[in-house]
């Protein structure tokens, strides 16, 4: 078979497609906002004054941010195994309950910076297990990852609302959370951070959970380009066969990527459970692992594009709300459309600009093109 | 007339308006499945077609109208889905996200807009409603015992389009097994190559698979609106079109089994709703919850394979490329 389409450069393929494919969503989405009968141009103003605007308002865009890098990164591991893990959603929301464990056990006890290692420690064990499950049956009994990760997540919300509304919360109170962690169950703020450059804080939920997820991405990149583990997931990823045949354990490779992408969406819990609201709540997740799949797509599953593209789905839920108190006609689903309109263009319709984009670099530079037309008679 | 008897006639009633919508969506799956292009993107069609089912019937005041709309709806919906995964050879998986959410935030946004009822539609009228028809003499056989009950409760009283599904059922399985359009849907679904062979574009016909897609999905969409409920709420499906994809799998993509599997799953919502955590005569309470998930955790033990094998349309989510 031959392949499809021919080599574009690096920067073009990493760097100006996913951009193309990023404005013409937005584009798309304004069209939404001209339908509603208000002004996109407006609208895109609010949405960056809303994010960026203030000292604030950058550290509740950055908080957003960190929820989306780990899911991002948990949806862009699966990808490099050749695995869709649609399931980001409910293995973050049983990551919630691994945090909550060991916060309200030992948040009387411990310190926090003893308890934050045990609750990643707990999150990342939950929300890892919650992907065994579909891990075991797609390598052992065949079933598809898809449609079991999908099941997972409407059993994780069934099991998560049964726990929060009876063994949770606490005896006496009729709302389905739990009691406030104490301070051994508090993540510290980054607000400090924000006044070293002289913009003041007053109040924003960002915390040192960001920093884990910079370092979970880095962790992430040493692992699939740099660790054998990651290349043999690669294989695996990239040709089924060519891994048999090199006589990689497809079984354990799919358990191995699925267990560290559950690990990395049970991650997400920490920040939204020990860094901000210091409760588990009910449908805490609010939809973050889903935005992982659209980051992961449009960062092209690699931690350098997952970090903006995780940033800039942080402006959207940030600069939304901003948008949202402005225009009231335009709510917070706003995302939502514009989070379906990038896992279109970014995802599914990747390739449709390409040979358009191909034919105008060939008519650029005459070597490129020959550079084509070798690649198609070879391969 | 007996207790026990009239309570089971009740949940049998509720479980076929619950399972309608699950009907019409997981044969909409049905045809686009068996040929070969995966589509968990179903909710998303449902949900719009039941927004622009409402909106229009509340606009035009005819639930004829509305019905049109949502299919309209449904459709184009479908062929992006199709323009992704058939012509852009995409991912089809990606793609049905994508549309899940596009869905789900365009009917908000734009009910909020139009109408301005926080995401809601106008309430319908009944003469803008798909509702009950009696079937010829329900009403004078009421009182024959038991078979004049059950034909006057239970089977006649419903919506047009519930009598509609139940027909969509025998005729999607003469579709598919009777023509010659169904033999060729079902090829290209496990081997696109060789339909190729014979003369007959891989691409159009499954395009066609994916129009029946959006049209029944319309259907399903304007059930909910317009039938069962009066209006569009946010968020209306609330799930039903992965449950119809799990009750695609639990049929092994058969149509009369996949009748049987919506039935099943629609008798699970029923009860879980008839209960609301009273106690249960042998097992003692059960939790709403455990009902709920029932239907999820059902169809995994069956993909584990220990419920028979369910086996996917061979070409199933793999886009065709001609060889070049």
């Amino acid at each position: 078979m031959s392949a499809p389409y021919a080599k574009l450069p690096g920067w073009a393929d990493y760097g100006l497609i996913p951009l193309i494919n990023v404005v013409v969503a937005f584009g798309v989405a304004g069209l939404v906002v001209l339908l509603v009968g208000e002004s996109p141009v407006e609208a895109f103003t609010y949405l960056i004054e809303g994010a960026f605007g203030r000292g604030q308002n950058i550290a509740y865009t950055l908080y957003y941010a960190t929820s989306f890098i780990f899911t991002g990164l948990a949806v862009a591991v699966a990808f490099h195994g050749g695995l869709f893990n649609i399931g980001g959603e409910g293995q973050a929301y049983v990551g919630g309950l691994g945090v909550a464990l060991v916060c309200l056990s030992l948040d009387g006890i411990l310190p926090w910076w003893i308890n934050f290692p045990l609750a990643i420690l707990g999150a990342a064990c939950l929300g890892a297990l919650w992907a065994f499950i579909p891990a075991y049956l797609q390598a052992k009994r065949g079933s598809h990852i898809v449609i079991t990760t999908i099941m997972f997540n409407f059993i994780a919300a069934s099991l998560m609302v049964y726990l929060l509304t009876t063994v949770l919360k606490p005896a006496g109170s009729m709302s389905p959370q739990t009691r406030t962690f104490l301070d051994g169950g508090q993540l510290p703020k980054l607000n400090f951070v924000f006044d070293w450059f002289g913009a003041s804080v007053r109040s924003s939920p960002l915390n040192i959970s960001f920093l884990l997820a910079l370092l979970a991405s880095f962790l992430v990149w040493l692992l699939i380009w740099r660790t054998k583990l990651g290349y043999e997931i690669r294989t695996q990823g990239f040709s089924p066969k060519a891994a048999r045949y090199a006589g990689i354990g497809e079984t354990r490779i799919v358990l191995v990527t699925m267990l560290i992408s559950g690990a990395l969406a049970g991650m997400m819990a920490l920040n939204p459970v020990m860094g901000d609201a210091n409760r588990l709540q009910l449908d805490f997740v609010t939809g973050a692992g889903f935005v992982g799949i659209a980051v992961a797509l449009m960062g092209r599953s690699h931690p350098a594009g997952i970090i903006p593209a995780a940033i800039l789905f942080g402006v959207l839920y940030q600069g939304g709300a901003e948008i949202a108190f402005m225009m009231p006609s335009i709510s917070r689903d706003m995302i939502i459309i514009i989070q379906g309109l990038v896992i279109l263009f970014a995802g599914a319709l990747e390739h449709m600009f390409r040979p358009s984009l191909q034919a105008l670099f060939a008519s650029i530079s005459p070597r490129s093109g020959a550079g084509e037309a070798a690649g198609q008679k070879g391969a | 007339m007996d207790q026990a008897f009239v309570v089971l006639i009740q949940l049998l009633d509720s479980t076929i308006r619950l399972s309608i919508p699950l009907m019409f969506a997981c044969l909409a799956g049905l045809y686009s499945e068996r040929a070969g292009v995966f589509d968990i993107g179903l909710e998303g069609k449902m949900l719009a077609a039941a927004f622009a089912g409402a909106a229009a019937a509340a606009v035009y005041g005819s639930a004829w109208i509305g019905l049109c709309f949502a299919v309209m709806v449904s459709v184009a919906l479908a062929l992006v889905h199709g323009f992704a995964s058939i012509t852009n050879r995409g991912n089809q998986i990606v793609s049905g996200v994508a549309i899940n959410f596009i869905a789900a935030g365009t009917t908000v946004i734009l009910g909020q807009a139009w109408f301005a009822q926080g995401g809601r539609t106008p309430s319908l009228t009944a003469e803008t409603r798909f509702t009950g028809v009696h079937l010829p003499f329900a009403p004078e056989l009421r009182e024959v015992p038991v078979v004049g009950y059950i034909y006057y409760e239970l089977i006649s009283g419903h919506s047009m389009l519930v009598y509609l599904a139940f027909f969509t059922v025998a005729f999607t399985w003469w579709v598919l097994f009777r023509t010659r359009f169904g033999l060729r849907l079902r090829a290209v679904g496990e081997n696109p190559a060789a339909v190729d062979t014979a003369g007959i574009s891989v691409t159009w016909l499954r395009y066609r698979a994916v129009i029946c897609t959006g049209i029944l999905c319309g259907f399903a969409g304007a059930y909910l609106s317009m039938a069962i409920g009066a209006g569009f709420v946010k968020d209306m499906t609330a799930g039903r079109g992965y449950i119809a994809l799990a009750a695609l799998i639990f049929a092994k993509w058969r149509p009369v089994p996949a009748m049987f599997a919506c039935l099943l799953f629609g008798f699970l919502d029923a009860v879980s709703i008839r209960l609301q955590g009273s106690p249960l005569p042998i097992v003692g309470p059960v939790p709403t919850q455990f009902m709920q998930a029932l239907p999820y955790v059902l169809t995994v033990i069956l993909l584990a394979g220990f419920i028979g094998k369910a086996i996917p349309p061979r070409a199933g989510g793999v886009p065709y490329v001609k060889e070049r």
